[in-house]
């Protein structure tokens, strides 16, 4: 049972990745990145990260991809009739060279996977132990070992609100 | 699962990148470019999941967590400036904003 559902979750995230490559039209291609986000989170719960599947929900479908369909709606208030044009549908350019260069990208990347043998390696690396909730190990790592990091992205989150505020507010002229 | 399931994460999250980056290379659209590079971080953060299962430490799911927040505040900064561009050019077109830019 578990084998077929990490399978199908594989899968859907592919798929709803490759939706993303080929539809044109911006709004389709965000709500397709939906379903990978959350097949990633499924992802996640499988390999036995749940904090960090729940991360993904909020933050990814909940904050980033809001905030990407806001961007599409503020930019296109008026649909821009000026130039008959309707940015909702995209435009591609360099497709051959794109795609030539994200097929090589896959195929090193391929290769390397298969000839580097990370499975072995990482059998031999760590015990097996069983699945458990890492949320309180997390809590605790953040606050002993990782505690500079999570400040410094505390000040960082921080510096963004401010600029990003400030950079989105409108320009007297 | 054993560990025969780091062969699959791996094959997943090596589409996955190439696919984000042929979505930032082809699509002209910036806020599908944003998205494209959104994908290709989600493609690391899933190595770096898989590879931290079985580790007590959890480092990679650690690392993952702060790659989680550098993304978000490189969307927002990024939806900011599209946001600014699109007050000033009228566009969200990657090849029309170049063309403005240069007159």
């Amino acid at each position: 049972m578990i084998p077929f559902v990490f399978i199908a979750f594989i899968v859907l995230t592919v798929i709803s990745a490759c939706v993303v490559l080929w539809s044109n039209n911006v709004l389709y291609a965000a709500f397709s990145l939906l379903l990978t986000f959350f097949g990633i989170a499924a992802l996640y719960v499988l390999v036995g990260a749940d904090f960090i599947a729940i991360t993904q929900l909020l933050v990814y479908v909940g904050g980033i991809l809001v905030l990407l369909l806001f961007g599409v709606m503020l930019t296109n208030q008026n649909g821009n009739k000026e130039n008959g044009k309707n940015d909702i549908i995209g435009t591609n350019t360099n497709r051959l060279i794109g795609f030539a260069v994200a097929f090589g990208l896959f195929a090193l990347l391929f290769f390397t996977f298969a000839k580097a043998n990370f499975v072995n390696i990482q059998s031999n690396l760590f015990e097996s132990i069983e699945t458990f909730s890492t949320t309180q190990n997390i809590g605790v790592l953040l606050m002993t070992d990782f505690v500079l990091p999570f400040e410094v992205s505390g000040v960082l989150l921080m510096a963004t609100l401010i600029g990003a505020a400030y950079l989105s507010s409108k320009t007297k002229v | 699962m054993d560990n025969s399931f780091l062969s699959y994460y791996l094959l997943t999250s090596a589409l996955l990148f190439s696919i984000g980056l042929a979505v930032v290379v082809t699509k002209r659209n910036v806020i599908v470019v944003l998205m494209g590079i959104e994908l290709m971080l989600n493609a690391v953060n899933l190595n770096l999941v898989a590879f931290s299962k079985n580790d007590p430490d959890l480092q990679g799911q650690m690392f993952a967590l702060f790659v989680i927040v550098v993304a978000v505040c490189e969307a927002v900064v990024a939806l900011a400036i599209v946001l600014k561009a699109h007050e000033h050019f009228q566009s969200i077109n990657l090849d029309e904003i170049s063309n403005n830019s240069e007159k």
